[in-house]
């Protein structure tokens, strides 16, 4: 099994560990309510270096970006980061990312650590325009300290003013007296805070410098089944849950980085799609009677005619009941609807909302 | 972690305390620190005969759920009506509070079956 340079901490901090994605990952410390409530009331760090990044080079890197991605990457500035999928040519979704733009001809791309090779060779198979590619995976450590608290906890690290970042922008800088630090104003827990993005040899002395720092704010280390309740409560999509090779980024919800201006792997295909109407659609349910929905039950209506199936559930820590994200067909999809979920041989009533649950 | 030594366990998790031909169950406190924060107890077999290793009902924690088994044949009297709104008893007080059902035992020769404590530490291995 694989392992990020800060795997011995967190297992000398007491973390349970658990097998994600092939990386040995801290699964929870404190305990996942606990850990949940530091990320929405104080702040969190994750260790998030099982994220794959690729560095994209050349003279036409950005025609092959807008190639392979759904988002219009051509908005980008240096020091812009922009949420986008990597659409296969049936339909589905080979992945979702984020691509920085390092600088006109250098651009980062983070993939999801399940993907990283999968990705990394349909990026290539589309490489006609010279680019230089290189996986900086294995070198390269990610932790995303996230919570209302972030800025202030990490400010005494760099001279950059974190809190007047834009979301969704970076700077690279010096921090925690280490050079060449990308400081990503991003997340996955509409908590808000910072990526950090580092060489591995510095994971230990970053871990260190945070921690001190974020001492008198509170700051605690969060596993990833925090990061999943969080990322829910926000309504976010989790790849292989809510979205996966099989599902379309406009069925998905996903039409907001899906940008037919240009042309990209499948476009004319998804293009048609959206003028004929789609027939399922991602929704979030909060559940009206007791039960918690959890991935693959099924939906029902009324008469228990299958309507659809939960990619995503959980009880709320923040909000103290049970939401999820499913694919119910369109006729099902407004909000209000009444749907149930099938749990253990019984529907149990839910309705559709709107996303994000925690607001 | 803690392991009573008066109780009986079994290889599910469960912990079981002898009271005449009646006994109460719950799940130890190995079974709950496993399972992390638990949010609901989903028990609907009050007044059932359940078979030995049937399912009884269900725990449900943030991230997992979990079949919970009858130790032995038996009724099902009575659940631990204080689990409804306070599922974290189970988490913070396994043994004692956050018992799940009382059941008659249907043939107490079924209850010589059960693990010793020294078993159930071997069986997890602590």
């Amino acid at each position: 099994m694989k392992t990020t340079a800060l795997t011995d901490t967190h297992i000398k901090t007491g973390a349970k560990m658990v097998p994600f994605a092939g990386y040995n990952m801290p699964v929870t410390y404190a305990g996942i309510n606990a850990e949940h409530d530091t990320v929405r009331k104080a702040v969190g760090v994750f260790d998030v270096s099982h994220m794959g990044e690729f560095i994209l080079k050349g003279e036409k890197v950005l025609d092959l970006i807008q190639k392979v991605t759904t988002n219009d990457a051509s908005k980008l500035y240096d020091g812009k980061v922009q949420y986008s999928c990597l659409p296969n040519e049936n339909g589905g979704i080979v992945d979702d990312l984020l691509v920085y733009r390092l600088n006109e001809k250098t651009y980062m791309l983070v993939v999801n650590a399940s993907n990283i090779e999968k990705d990394w060779d349909w990026i290539s198979k589309y490489n006609d325009f010279g680019v230089e590619m290189k996986n900086i995976s294995d070198r390269t450590s990610l932790l995303a300290v996230q919570g209302p608290k972030a800025a202030e906890a990490l400010q005494s690290l760099t001279d950059v003013d974190l809190a007047s970042m834009e979301y969704y922008t970076f700077k690279r800088s010096i921090f925690a007296g280490i050079n060449n630090v990308i400081i990503s104003a991003t997340g996955y827990t509409g908590a808000g805070g910072f990526e950090i993005y580092f060489d591995n040899d510095h994971a230990e002395t970053i871990w260190n410098a945070i921690f001190k720092a974020g001492e008198p704010f509170g700051i605690k280390p969060i596993g990833l089944a925090a990061r999943d309740t969080l990322r829910l409560e926000m309504g976010f999509c989790l790849y292989g849950n809510d979205i996966d090779d099989t599902t379309s980024p406009l069925e998905a919800g996903l039409g907001w980085v899906t940008k037919f201006s240009k042309d990209f792997v499948n476009s004319e295909a998804l293009k048609q799609q959206k003028e004929a109407g789609i027939s399922k659609k991602l929704v979030g349910f909060e559940m009206i009677e007791r039960g918690i929905p959890r991935h693959n039950y099924e939906i029902v209506d009324a008469e228990g005619n299958v309507i659809g199936k939960v990619t995503s559930g959980t009880q709320s820590p923040s909000l103290q009941k049970a939401v999820g994200l499913g694919y119910v067909s369109n006729t099902f999809a407004k909000e209000g609807t009444e749907i149930y979920i099938k749990i253990r041989d019984q529907k149990i009533k839910a309705k559709v909302v709107k996303p994000p649950f925690y607001k | 972690m803690n392991f009573p030594s008066e109780l009986k366990y079994t290889k599910d998790h469960e912990w079981v305390r002898i009271e005449g031909n009646t006994a109460y169950i719950g799940i130890t406190d190995f079974a709950q620190h496993e399972l992390g924060d638990i949010v609901y107890i989903d028990i609907n077999t009050i007044g059932e005969h359940v078979a030995k290793e049937g399912i009884f009902g269900t725990v449900e924690a943030v991230k997992t759920v979990s079949d919970l088994f009858m130790p032995v044949r038996g009724q099902v009297l009575e659940v631990n009506a204080a689990l409804d709104a306070n599922p974290e008893l189970v988490n913070s007080d396994p043994f004692g509070d956050g018992w799940m059902v009382k059941i008659t035992v249907s043939d107490t020769k079924e209850l010589e079956e059960l693990l010793s404590v020294e078993k159930y530490k071997a069986l997890i291995g602590a």
